[in-house]
């Protein structure tokens, strides 16, 4: 298949300017050496831990080795960890990865029928019910969802815990709160995309071969109408991954959102780098998934 | 009329009444007291502008009108039987089996996202459920050969974006054959076609009209494919039928001033004219349609009276219709 592999190989050339922009921008706002040394250091000091850094070197000859570094697998190690940084990412990285799963999951589940369901019943009062409730959806900010669903669901009915991961259990809450949005967004490309296919000559033809209305909405409607669906969760699922951050946050879930927002809060650069950067590649791997999902659903998009 | 009128016709539509309505305003009165009969074996085509109501009409017998369109007068009696007061689920058992239907576009009326032999199958399966895959398959690229496609078994393993728009048309005629239905409606399936494919297709439904006796409505606005394909010709203009007569008669002695002007507008290879004439408007707004003759604005042998009288259809001879108080029979008026 040459087009993926051409895919793969464009690859690379994103991930370069990914880790030149990374690198940049920590080149321009940390100041690692004033976070590792106390405040009353003297500037012999500085220059001394600046030099033993290779913080001096000018900033192509940093770039070369910070890449020459992560091509070897180091990302650097976190100041306030003491461990390597990719470690650290890579050891909570499955229990972000499971969340947005999750969180997805719960988009779809919920955002399919309802679309579905909407367009299906345009302009009556399911239609409008439907529609207002996902408004509502995407304008809740999801760490307020979170609190709210602790509140009810935890603290006033004490049916699901709180925080950590320990069980599924534990998922139940953190995934509804951060899908609420996507489901929301999802609610309403899944109703237009039906709308649109409906109308579509196709389904009457399906109709006048006498098929029954249950298969044509659920073979020639649904299935036609995934298309953009498709595109929104591949462009939806790295924006997924930034709200785990915030929904880390509100349920202690031992994820890179959490190391993420304590490594910024520290300074710890190394960390910040290898998490932006292992987002990215999270990223650029849902595109590839998604192109591909696309050439499968729809023929008439060729492989070469 | 045919010689077949001692029998019960195929398909009697009388006083069909179709109505459009959106939220909140009036109700729009597309398709307005329609009246025809098709027998076994004939061609009738329908012809008219776009928004007379034709496709309207095909759409009402095949019980397949869009969201907000509605029967709300009349019958339509296939083989004897009012189909209007059948459920939903008999009227579907009625598609594909005893009716079906061939749309205009052959570039959207194909899932694309299925293969052509997955396409005919859907269909043939739905009248013949207990076939094995395999037969169902065989039947799929027969029903193909049938409709003159060459290579059948290599195009039934295609998608429809790698067929040409006259050989979508033909799967199109597949699949509405895979029922071997009694009756074949055909809204304006040349018309997105090329002058050449156009004329195989419509040979092509000529001949399964000819071979298995299906009853065809052709519905089209061109004067030049009636000219074609048809037995009897019913002329739409704004929802009502304003002329109806046996293709020759048609042709022949055009009676109703809107008839004289389709074909006036219809270019000819042996006529003089070096101009073609247009009929000068456009067709009326349904929901506000003029009082009197709907076509009375638009008309060059247009009376006072017109203004008024709102034409009646009569019948002017043995299987001629028309609904215009001075038709030409009766003494050519003088353009306005």
């Amino acid at each position: 298949m040459g087009y993926l592999k051409r895919s793969l190989l464009q690859i690379i050339p994103s991930l370069l300017i990914l880790t030149l922009i990374v690198f940049a921008l920590v080149y321009v706002a940390g100041d690692p050496v004033s976070q590792m040394l106390p405040e009353n250091a003297t500037a012999e000091d500085r220059a001394i831990l600046t030099e033993a850094l290779g913080l001096d070197e000018p900033f192509h000859i940093q770039y070369l080795q910070y890449l020459g570094d992560m091509i070897r697998g180091d990302f650097g190690t976190s100041y306030q960890y003491q461990e390597p940084a990719l470690e650290l990412v890579t050891e909570r990285l499955a229990a972000t990865l499971t969340l947005s799963l999750m969180a997805l999951s719960v988009a779809i589940f919920i955002s399919i029928p309802l679309g579905i369901l909407a367009a299906l019943k345009r302009n009556t009062v399911i239609d409008f019910l439907v529609s207002g409730i996902s408004v509502v959806g995407k304008a809740m900010p999801n760490f307020w969802i979170g609190i709210m669903l602790i509140l009810f669901f935890a603290v006033m009915f004490p049916i699901f815990p709180v925080s950590g991961a320990d069980s599924p259990l534990h998922f139940v809450l953190p995934s509804i709160t951060l899908g609420v949005a996507l489901a929301a967004e999802m609610t309403r490309l899944v109703r237009a995309s039906v709308l649109e296919v409906i109308e579509q000559e196709y389904v009457q033809t399906a109709r006048s071969k006498g098929q029954m209305e249950s298969i044509v909405i659920g073979k020639h409607v649904f299935l036609n109408s995934l298309i953009p669906v498709v595109t929104i969760i591949g462009l939806q699922f790295p924006q997924l991954i930034g709200g785990a951050i915030v929904v880390e946050t509100v349920f202690s879930w031992p994820g890179i959102g959490r190391l993420l927002l304590t490594a910024i809060e520290t300074s710890d650069m190394a960390v910040v780098q290898a998490i932006v950067f292992v987002i990215a590649l999270i990223t650029i791997v849902v595109n590839l998934v998604t192109d591909i999902i696309y050439r499968v659903l729809d023929p008439r998009i060729k492989y070469n | 009329m045919t010689n077949n009128e001692q029998h019960t016709p195929l398909l009697s539509v009388d006083h069909l009444v179709t109505e459009f309505s959106a939220k909140g305003n009036k109700s729009i009165t597309v398709v307005d007291d329609v009246s025809f009969t098709v027998n076994p074996g004939e061609i009738v085509a329908i012809v008219g502008e776009s928004g007379s109501g034709k496709s309207i009409t095909s759409q009402s017998i095949m019980g397949l009108l869009k969201s907000g369109g509605s029967i709300t007068n009349g019958s339509i009696h296939y083989q004897g039987s009012n189909i209007l007061t059948l459920s939903k689920k008999e009227r579907r058992q009625l598609r594909g089996k005893e009716m079906s239907m061939i749309f205009q576009e052959p570039m959207s009326s194909l899932n694309p996202m299925l293969r052509i032999k997955s396409q005919i199958a859907e269909a043939l399966r739905i009248n013949q459920p207990s076939k094995s895959k395999r037969e169902t398959m065989d039947n799929a690229i027969d029903l193909l050969k049938q409709v003159e496609i060459p290579d059948a078994e290599a195009v039934a393993n295609r998608f429809p974006h790698q067929l040409s728009g006259g050989m979508r048309q033909r799967v199109m005629i597949a699949i509405a054959l895979a029922g071997d239905p009694k009756l074949l409606i055909a809204d304006e399936p040349t018309t997105a076609l090329d002058v050449t494919t156009q004329a195989q297709i419509l040979a092509l439904i000529k001949d399964l009209n000819k071979r298995n006796g299906t009853g065809v409505i052709f519905i089209t606005h061109d004067l030049s494919v009636v000219a074609d394909i048809a037995d009897r010709v019913l002329v739409m203009y704004a929802g009502k039928i304003v002329e109806s007569a046996t293709v020759y008669d048609l042709f022949e002695h055009p009676q109703h001033p809107y008839t004289i002007g389709l074909m006036k507008a219809m270019p000819t290879l042996d006529s003089q004219v070096e101009e073609l004439e247009p009929i000068s408007g456009n067709a009326p707004n349904l929901a506000n349609k003029p009082e009197g003759c709907a076509f009375y604005p638009r008309c060059p042998f247009a009376t006072e009276a017109c203004l008024t009288a709102v034409p009646e259809l009569r019948t002017l001879e043995k299987g001629h219709d028309v609904r215009c108080i001075h038709p030409v029979k009766e003494g050519v008026l003088h353009e306005k």
